[in-house]
């Protein structure tokens, strides 16, 4: 019998793994919930990159050093 | 310490970093700990080919599984937190920070994801052999990934292997094998991973021991009380080897830290550690004559043989490190905070004259430029002037910078005592690490005798302990990370760049907002990783008892 191709064997593998899951369906939900509300809320309204919106690297390296210089207290 | 950046910002940024830090570390030790004991229950099943260690093995893993689905992706809440509220710390270490992280995102994790899948999926599907070592590359995976993570911590506690660039505003790795390699990251490491292997032997003996107090599979229970007590003692035994040399380390490297670690101030040759002792909450500040101590039991010279291997070796205190004049191990001077707050300011200034004359010569070129245009030989030899003069100040400012950037950090700070971490936590959380590390290595000792002499089934006192004791042995694993980072305060790169000058110039309010929405995610998260666990638990191996 000719036997399947690597892909379809690994596909198999997974696609029977994850059928034949029980107790890992409720952890996979929870792991897709945690997902969600990290990147599709926590990550887009909450915790924006600072810098982005200095542009591009000379912009962003003169803030960062402006406040870097700017923090530093003068003797 | 600084105007315009409000304490309460600083604190706040703490708070939520060292949150969303120590709900990490709830699952990280675990997986670690545990998934080490199933691979080896495993591997006796593939060795004896008896299904009760199949069984054994297959209970296991379903824990670390639940332990490894909640516990997934919180680290990656902390890279937010840099990117938003760490911006200036991210940008100032992102090339030794990012190797690192790149390294544990692309090697570590999908050898730990694609390994994963084999072990829950495997065990009708892939022989003995290959679902055991799927097994041991999903352990190897997460221990690399835990390594990467711990050598960049341990660079933010001994910066090495870099060099700060003033054009980029960025330190930049000089050594990749200084970064990796450093004393302290490999300390580090072995000091968390086998903390961690102490928490997944204490996991599995007090879930056992729950067992045997129901009167439940017993065998199971005790065959994997054996195993975890011998494996929890040899932890132990290497954390308190890798424990010495972490501290070591800091001694070395973060005197400070040390010096609250102990509560000392006065430091000396042939100073004792104190054992247990109660801090005097009258003491305010380092130089108020007040006795630091309400009481103490000291082990006489211990302290100074820790940090130095010799029991008259000199060991500076709180104050001696803020006022200088000690003989360093080098045969120097110790430097005062006061000459580190000068030379940090004159880093600063370094910097700050290397911006402005890079936008000089910036300017310089736009005007020979023009002249060149305008054929105005006046104006270029101007410009030529004023590109030579800021080439001058660039070379002088970087050599300036060169010279005192290793004390870049105290030009943030207002006043020597802004140097000294918070002692009474520092000192409590590192007497209960070390109480409990104890504790748990006589409580080892005690399960893996009774469980060899078998026993361990009827001493009901001793199954409480150790079901108490799970949660004691997280407390131990905590508390040394508090030891960790707020020892090492203000520093969020030790000696040059504090918290004040790391964080992003946010609203205080605004990452107050986050820390509680945080609390409130990771509470959810943790009472289901308990439900989830508990009923697993409840249910049991299943295993059919001769």
């Amino acid at each position: 019998m000719k036997k399947d191709s690597i892909f379809k064997r690994i596909f198999r593998f997974y696609w029977e793994g994850f059928q034949n899951m029980t107790l890992g369906k409720t952890l996979w939900l929870i792991i897709f919930v945690k997902l969600f509300i990290m990147f599709a809320i926590l990550k887009v309204f909450f915790f924006p990159d600072y810098l982005k919106k200095f542009g591009k690297q000379p912009e962003k390296q003169e803030y960062v050093s402006g406040e870097l210089i700017r923090r530093a207290i003068n003797p | 310490m600084i105007d315009n950046i409000s304490s309460s910002l600083i604190d706040w940024s703490r708070a939520q970093f060292a949150l969303t830090a120590i709900y990490h570390w709830l699952f990280v030790p675990l997986t670690l700990g545990l998934g080490f004991i199933q691979a080896i229950m495993e591997s006796i099943y593939v060795k004896t080919g008896n299904e009760f260690w199949k069984k054994t093995a297959q209970f296991w893993m379903k824990l670390f599984g639940i332990n490894f689905a909640i516990g997934i992706a919180t680290g990656l809440i902390l890279e937010f937190e840099f990117g938003t509220n760490w911006s200036n710390y991210s940008w100032f270490v992102g090339d030794i920070f990012g190797a690192p992280l790149a390294i544990e995102g692309i090697l570590a994790f999908f050898m730990e994801a694609t390994f994963i899948a084999i072990m829950f999926f495997g065990w009708q599907k892939v022989s003995k052999g290959f679902h055991l070592t799927a097994t041991w590359l999903t352990i190897a995976g997460a221990t690399i990934s835990a390594f990467w993570i711990l050598v960049a911590n341990a660079w933010m506690q001994y910066p090495a292997g870099m060099h700060f660039n003033p054009d980029t505003v960025r330190n930049e790795m000089e050594s990749f094998w200084a970064v990796a390699l450093s004393p302290v990251a490999l300390n580090k490491f072995f000091h968390a991973v086998f903390s961690g292997w102490i928490i997944g032997g204490m996991f599995v003996v007090g879930v056992a021991s729950w067992f045997l107090l129901k009167k439940r599979e017993t065998k199971f229970a005790l065959e994997s009380i054996k195993i975890a007590s011998i494996f929890g003692l040899i932890a132990c035994g290497l954390s308190v080897w890798t424990g010495d040399g972490s501290a070591y380390q800091v001694a070395q490297k973060q005197p400070m830290k040390l010096a609250a670690m102990e509560g000392l101030y006065e430091g000396g040759k042939g100073v004792g550690l104190v054992g247990v002792g109660l801090l005097n909450p009258n003491k305010e500040k380092y130089n108020d004559g007040q006795d630091p101590f309400l009481f103490k039991i000291e082990l006489p010279k211990m302290l100074s043989f820790l940090a130095e291997r010799d029991l008259d070796g000199y060991v500076p205190g709180i104050t001696n490190l803020i006022e200088g004049g000690y003989q360093t191990r080098d045969g120097g001077v110790a430097l005062s905070a006061t000459e580190k707050i000068a030379r940090g300011h004159a880093a600063v200034q370094a910097l700050t004259n290397y911006r402005e004359a890079l936008k000089a010569k910036s300017d310089a070129v736009i005007a020979k430029d023009n002249a060149i245009k305008a054929a105005d030989d006046e104006a270029l030899q101007q410009a030529n002037d004023a590109f030579q003069q800021a080439n001058d100040t660039l070379q002088q400012a970087q050599t300036a910078l060169d010279k005192d950037f290793q004390y870049f950090g105290y030009g943030y700070l207002k006043d020597p005592s802004d140097l000294i971490p918070p002692v009474g936590l520092t000192f409590y959380a590192f007497r209960i690490m070390i109480i409990l590390g104890g504790f748990l290595l006589a409580l080892f000792a005690v399960t893996t005798f009774f469980s060899f002499k078998n026993k361990f089934e009827n001493k009901a006192w001793l199954q409480w302990i150790c079901l108490i004791s799970i949660f004691l042995s997280v407390i131990a694993g905590q508390t040394g990370w508090i030891v960790a980072e707020v020892g090492r305060q203000p520093w969020a790169i030790q000696d040059i760049l504090p918290a004040s000058a790391a964080i992003s110039n946010l609203s205080a309010s605004s990452v107050q907002l986050t820390f509680f929405i945080f609390l409130v995610l990771f509470t959810i998260l943790l009472i289901a990783e308990l439900k989830i666990m508990c009923n697993a638990i409840k249910k049991g191996p299943q295993i059919v008892e001769q």
